[in-house]
């Protein structure tokens, strides 16, 4: 089962890259309000159900793929 | 057999202040020995552990997150459990805290850049194995060399941290935007400790400065003084 993992950088926490990203856009004339940058994980994940592939990535974004003292992380069963 | 005491210097895929750290023990009168990330022991008569500086596992998903699985980490884990004095230099500091066994986490500079150069530090705290050769508030110039070393914690860990006196070095100059100014801290039992900047390339006037070696001989002597009472 697909499912892809969003980790954001939480909010209130300082994103330097994102900054730097908004800035660059901005040099380019774009008319960004605010930028954030963060990571996006594809995994192919054996498991019964949509409910029990999403538990588990649950839980490997907490041992693993996400740091929570500064990382958000949003989970998507069936994505595309 | 000699009086030197056996200090244990990780290797991981991508250190590369591995043979620095090493060189900087030995002058400072260790037995220093590399040890490879896949071993699952510790050298016998190991006596001091130093996670070195470099990019291990290429710092994939984020800084020392992947080295925190290296087989030879769990014989650290007993090994800093039973007391023993473990430092991480940089990368190291950055798995060390990835791993659990330091509070925080390093997030990328602050400005975005790598910053390379002679930082002052103040001691303040030298009541750990890592600066009870320095005074406190003593100042320390030692060179900073890294784009992630940011420190990180919220306010809630922050006072508990500084409450419980594990916040040992600060910056003494604006560097990389750590919370606090924080340049190094160690764990509630004061034995596992981790910073940023470099003592390994600050053992020499010749470098620079000699100031890392205060830091250096402190776990030795640390290491020579474990080795006496339990091995």
């Amino acid at each position: 089962m697909r499912v892809t993992v969003l980790v954001r950088p939480k909010q209130g926490i300082l994103d330097p890259q994102g900054e730097a990203v908004q800035e660059s856009l901005r040099k380019l004339g774009f008319a960004v309000g605010g930028a954030r940058v963060g990571r996006l994980v594809d995994l192919e994940v054996d498991a019964p159900s949509a409910q029990e592939a999403k538990a588990q990535v649950e839980r490997m974004c907490q041992e693993l793929l996400a740091n929570p003292l500064i990382e958000s992380f949003e989970v998507e069963v069936g994505g595309a | 057999m000699n009086g030197r005491p056996k200090l244990a210097v990780l290797v991981f895929p991508g250190s590369n202040d591995d043979r620095d750290a090493a060189w900087a023990l030995g002058a400072l009168g260790a037995d220093a020995e590399l040890v490879w990330h896949a071993e699952t022991e510790l050298p016998r008569r190991t006596g001091g552990v130093v996670l070195p500086g470099g990019f291990s596992y290429g710092d994939y998903l984020r800084c020392g997150a992947i080295a925190r699985f290296a087989p030879v980490l769990e014989a650290v884990r007993d090994f800093s459990a039973a007391g023993g004095p473990v430092l991480g230099i940089c990368n190291g500091f950055q798995i060390l805290c990835e791993a659990g066994l330091l509070p925080g986490v390093l997030r990328r500079n602050r400005d975005l850049e790598f910053v390379c150069r002679d930082v002052r530090l103040r001691v303040d705290r030298a009541d750990t194995p890592f600066t009870a050769r320095c005074e406190l508030g003593q100042e320390l110039t030692i060179p900073v060399k890294h784009g992630e070393g940011s420190w990180y914690a919220d306010e809630e860990l922050y006072g508990e941290l500084e409450a419980a006196g594990q916040l040992v070095l600060r910056y003494a100059e604006d560097c990389n935007g750590s919370v606090g100014d924080v340049a190094g801290v160690c764990n509630e039992a004061r034995n596992v400790f981790g910073l940023m900047p470099h003592p390994e390339h600050a053992v020499d006037p010749l470098l620079g400065s000699g100031d890392g070696a205060l830091l250096l001989a402190a776990l030795v002597d640390a290491a020579r003084e474990r080795t006496l009472t339990t091995v």
